[in-house]
């Protein structure tokens, strides 16, 4: 390999130009720290911004010269654009919910904005990674920041307790994909996902192919614990629950796509010649995934933890897209995720606001008469839900309607039947929010209910636009993700 | 802007006006929402001057690309079955707007918002011809009922709000499923992405996957309907919702369940339709329907509850005559669903005017109120007298002519259903007695005061509605002739031309107004 060296050309870089643009914003965050004194330390919030812009407006760039970089150990295509807009999307929406929640916590800090940076660096990696030593130091990346964001609130004990939890548990599963990895070198002497299919599908290779199902099997206990799919979920409702707020707005929606995005490339690229021996075992998942998601959900009274089985299920519906195992249902399943990733985005910036101080109102019985208190923010949360359920003209409905399509394309009518059943049922505890802030009187333990602050406002803003969007003129996603979903192999 | 984009999207555009209307202005927003209510009955007027009798086809058909990608398209137009219950659509929305005039004081602004939002769905949903358009306004309807249950109902509202929103849901998801094999199905045998119900029409699938998307389609439209045994969520919802919501919801809510039978089961799944099993199950059920629900109006000790339960007897027969599947049993539904929109929506309104005044639904509070209430008493005899099916009023024309086509399809069912109309009389007459008729046996009503103007003239419409169908009912035949003989023909090809010279179709228009004005009943 080294004999091949050929130092990496100008476009190569503008290619990883997020990465580095976000690298650098956040080495920046961390000295202005240090810098700035207890006076300017409103002053992060915007200049965290100002780097996403940046990132944001890299990754386009980046976008408009597709092709390999660093010896095809990246690669920018459509797919890997879309996701890494995605996650820069949601980056900016939970650093516009966090400031307030920090100042209110008295945590205000650049760490917390230079971690999202690094974080997202990782799931930006993970978007275009071709390789999977490349999958692996974007999934660390990523989930090493988060890990810390997770208990960024030290003297908190729900905080500590949801970053021991999920830093334990979560090594744990890297480190069953990294022995996948390992492996799979072992057997195909490479790492890189068009030569292992090649080898893989070639008639001239010789191995073992029990030894590969067990790579494939290891590398899904990996992927399947970051995205939250059954059974490896049980870590999701402890760590949503306990993280702070806005951190679990970042944790559900961006780590959770930049994973699928992983998944869905080594999957349908590496693995795809061993379709019908992963299929089963990802059907049986993205089954239990949406049951228990959906069931578990019926029974909470804590809003966050509601909204973290949500989650689980709903990464169950995007389990269904994977199984599909079509170029419709990667178009799917990145239609659904950034869908979701606004719907969420935004009934988790409103409880954001709403818990208060040391998070206090997290029950759902404390959203009662909301209604009466802020129409207009009851009337967004209702937006938000209703996307949740997929009610038709919400971002909600279209991903459910195309992920259900491609399974039905790909002749997965049982899975579907459950799908939609396990959809209907998910209405009622959805619902239950809604019944309570607006069919409830207002009661005096009810709280914060005071003034929304602008960057919650701007979020909320965003989100709302963003599911009006992708339910009312969903075509120009759709036709980006159609375009993208070819993953050469 | 076509007339059919008007007409839908007139309730829209006024809902933004009312949402720029200050909360505080109260009588403004009453005002400006009775007003758009006339706007929206006035939009009606060019599609029923423009309409084309001769015509069973769709008209004033507009096509627009919505998502290309995917075929889906904003593709509307309608044909006389469409016509009748947007028209249906539009008056209803007039009286339940009046009709909330004084019974709701609380969140006026978001109470005539939800309405509004509620006629957009319901019109869409019959000029659809697109199956997903349809859906969307399907679900549509499904947010704004919930939430005028869920705030403006009565004292166990959260309860039937929330019944009513999953059972509908879990029906929709299962109706989602048979469109999508649909869609499927045509991508695979055309290799085009379509929603349209006339490409989808061009579907050869085998019979087996006919019969699940038939089922798969049946639940959805079933639990809307509703049909035994899918209708547990209907009591609860009727009797809960407010007057206006109660109206809406018998009068076009539950029609969107038997037009989705004869727009997309029975043209899209022919065989399926037309299979023994299949009707004898269905035939099953809209008789038990009949029987169950006209016996359980019975028992009702609550007045409300009594008129929700005479829907599900009614719609019984709505489907009996669907799946009769000749034109006398599909005319005759088509008009009694017309008819059980004014009667029964006449009945709920009845049930709101005294629970306004009383504020209780027990039928046994009430007893004499023609003492003190004479023009009310007028009143509920016409609503009671129509939904009865009283020959020279409008039920009367029906269900007449849904059981001459049950007994053209087989004479058992006829006479299985016969017994519905008699306990249907006996219910209503019985409820009639114990209310109105008699001493006042209770103190409190002694003091009730009698219809306003403005009650007379919710009720007006629908007496001057269901006295024009009695009396003359062949225009409304001749609306829906061409689309039902459309439907005949597709589901049984070469019906009319098995029958003698003077087909049946040519007959049913005015077989039933001659029996109706000699009262041969």
């Amino acid at each position: 390999m080294l004999v091949n060296f050929t130092p990496p050309s100008a476009s190569e870089y503008i290619r990883v130009l997020p990465e580095i643009l976000l690298t650098v914003g956040g080495t920046i965050l961390m000295i202005a720290e240090g810098l700035a004194g207890e006076r300017h330390r409103r002053g992060l919030a915007p200049m965290a911004l100002a780097f996403l812009l940046l990132a944001l407006g890299g990754a386009v760039v980046a976008g408009m010269d597709p092709g390999p970089a660093f010896n095809n150990m990246l690669t920018v295509d459509g797919y890997a654009t879309f996701f890494r807009l995605l996650v820069l999307i949601v980056g900016i929406l939970s650093v516009l919910i966090s400031g307030s929640y920090l100042t209110r916590e008295n945590a205000d800090s650049a760490d917390y904005y230079a971690l999202i940076l690094f974080s997202l660096c990782g799931q930006s990696i993970l978007a275009s990674a071709n390789e999977l030593i490349m999958v692996f130091i974007g999934l660390e990346i990523s989930s090493i920041a988060t890990y810390v964001l997770a208990g960024f609130l030290r003297n908190d004990k729900r905080n500590n307790e949801a970053a021991i939890k999920y830093f334990l548990l979560g090594s744990f599963a890297t480190a069953f994909l990294l022995y996948g990895v390992g492996w799979i070198y072992g057997v195909t002497g490479t790492t890189n996902l068009q030569e292992i299919h090649r080898f893989l599908t070639s008639s001239e290779s010789v191995y073992s192919p029990l030894l590969v199902s067990a790579c494939a099997a290891m590398m899904f206990v990996g992927f399947a614990f970051k995205v939250s799919a059954a059974p490896f979920q049980g870590w999701a409702p402890d760590v949503y629950q306990g993280a702070p707020a806005p951190v679990s707005a970042f944790m559900t929606a961006a780590p959770k796509a930049a994973a699928f995005a992983v998944f869905l490339r080594v999957y349908s690229i590496a693995f795809s010649g061993l379709t019908e021996r992963w299929q089963p075992i990802l059907w049986v998942s993205a089954m239990a995934t949406m049951v228990i998601g959906n069931f578990a959900a019926l029974r909470q009274d804590n809003i966050k933890r509601m909204l973290a089985y949500s989650s689980v299920a709903h990464a169950g519906y995007v389990m269904v897209a994977v199984v599909a195992h079509s170029e419709a249902g990667v178009a799917a399943a990145m239609f659904y995720l950034a869908s979701y990733a606004f719907m969420n985005l935004g009934a988790f910036a409103i409880v954001t606001h709403y818990v208060g101080k040391g998070e206090r109102y997290v029950g759902i019985d404390d959203m009662a008469g909301y209604a009466r208190q802020q129409p207009l923010i009851a009337a967004l949360f209702t937006w938000f839900l209703l996307s949740l359920i997929g009610v038709p003209l919400t971002g909600g409905f279209f991903g459910k309607f195309y992920v259900f399509k491609s399974a039905i394309d790909s002749n997965l009518i049982w899975l579907t039947v459950l799908g939609l059943l396990n959809s209907a049922v998910a209405a009622y505890y959805y619902l239950r929010i809604i019944v309570v802030m607006y069919f409830h009187e207002p009661t005096n333990e009810t709280g914060a209910a005071g003034p929304v602050p602008a960057g919650v406002r701007l979020a909320l803003i965003g989100s709302a636009i963003g599911v009006f969007v992708l339910g009312v003129m969903p075509s120009a996603v759709l036709e980006f993700a159609n375009r993208s979903a070819m993953l050469s192999r | 802007m076509s007339p059919l984009s008007l007409a839908l999207w007139t309730p829209l555009a006024c809902l933004f006006v009312l949402l720029a209307l200050p909360s505080s202005q109260k009588t403004a927003i009453k005002l400006w929402a009775n007003i758009s209510a006339v706007l929206g009955l006035l939009t009606m007027l060019p599609l029923i001057t423009g309409y084309d009798r001769s015509n069973g086809g769709f008209q004033f058909v507009e096509r627009a690309e919505w998502i290309p990608s995917l075929g889906i398209q904003y593709y509307i137009g309608i044909d006389g079955i469409s016509l009748l219950l947007m028209v249906l659509t539009a008056v209803t929305a007039v009286v339940a707007t009046l009709s909330s005039w004084e019974a709701i004081q609380d969140r006026l602004k978001q109470y005539y918002a939800m309405l509004l939002l509620l006629q957009v769905g319901m019109l869409g949903v019959f000029a659809s011809l697109d199956f997903i358009l349809f859906y969307v306004f399907w679900e549509l309807v499904l947010v704004p009922m919930y939430f005028l249950i869920g705030v403006w109902g009565g004292p166990r509202k959260l309860y039937a709000a929330i019944k009513f929103f999953l059972y509908t849901l879990a029906g929709s998801v299962l109706m989602l499923l048979g469109i999508l094999t649909l869609y499927s199905q045509h991508w695979t045998q055309f290799g085009t992405p379509t929603f349209e119900i006339d490409a989808l029409l061009r579907l050869t699938m085998p019979f087996w996957m006919q019969q699940w998307v038939f089922w798969a389609l049946f639940i959805g439209f079933a639990i809307k309907v509703p049909m035994f045994p899918f209708h547990t969520w209907l009591p609860d919802a009727h009797t809960e919702a407010p007057t206006a919501g109660s109206v809406i919801l018998a009068a076009v809510l539950l029609k969107m369940g038997t037009y989705g039978f004869l727009r997309f089961s029975l043209p899209l799944l022919p065989q399926a339709s037309m299979d023994r099993t299949i009707v004898q199950v269905v035939v099953g059920l809209s008789l038990i329907g009949i029987l169950y629900g006209a016996l359980v109006c019975l028992m009702q000790q609550d007045w409300k509850r009594l008129v929700a339960y005479s829907s599900v007897s009614h719609l019984g027969f709505c489907t009996l005559g669907i799946f009769s599947l000749n034109p006398n049993g599909i005319a005759g539904s088509v008009i009694q669903q017309l008819n059980h929109g004014i009667s029964t929506g006449m009945l709920f309104l009845i049930v709101g005017v005294v629970y306004e005044r009383r504020h209780t639904r027990e039928i046994s509070e009430y007893g004499g109120l023609a003492h003190r209430m004479p023009l009310f008493a007028t009143v509920f005899a016409f609503a009671v007298l129509s939904s009865a099916g009283l020959p020279l009023l409008n039920g009367f024309v029906g269900e007449f002519t849904i059981l001459q086509g049950a007994f053209e399809a087989n004479r058992w069912w006829a006479a299985m259903a016969v017994p519905g109309v008699v306990i249907g009389a006996a219910y209503l007459l019985w409820l009639y007695q114990r209310t109105t008729l008699g001493q006042i046996t209770n103190a409190k009503n002694n003091h009730l005061a009698d219809l306003s103007w403005r009650e007379l003239a919710v009720f007006a419409p629908f007496i001057l509605w269901a006295f024009s169908i009695g009396l003359y009912p062949k225009p409304y035949f001749e609306i829906i002739e061409r689309p039902v003989a459309r439907i005949v023909e597709r589901v049984r090809p070469g019906y009319y031309q098995d029958r003698p010279p003077s087909p049946a179709l040519a007959q049913a228009p005015h077989a039933a107004p001659h029996t109706a004005q000699g009262g041969a009943r």
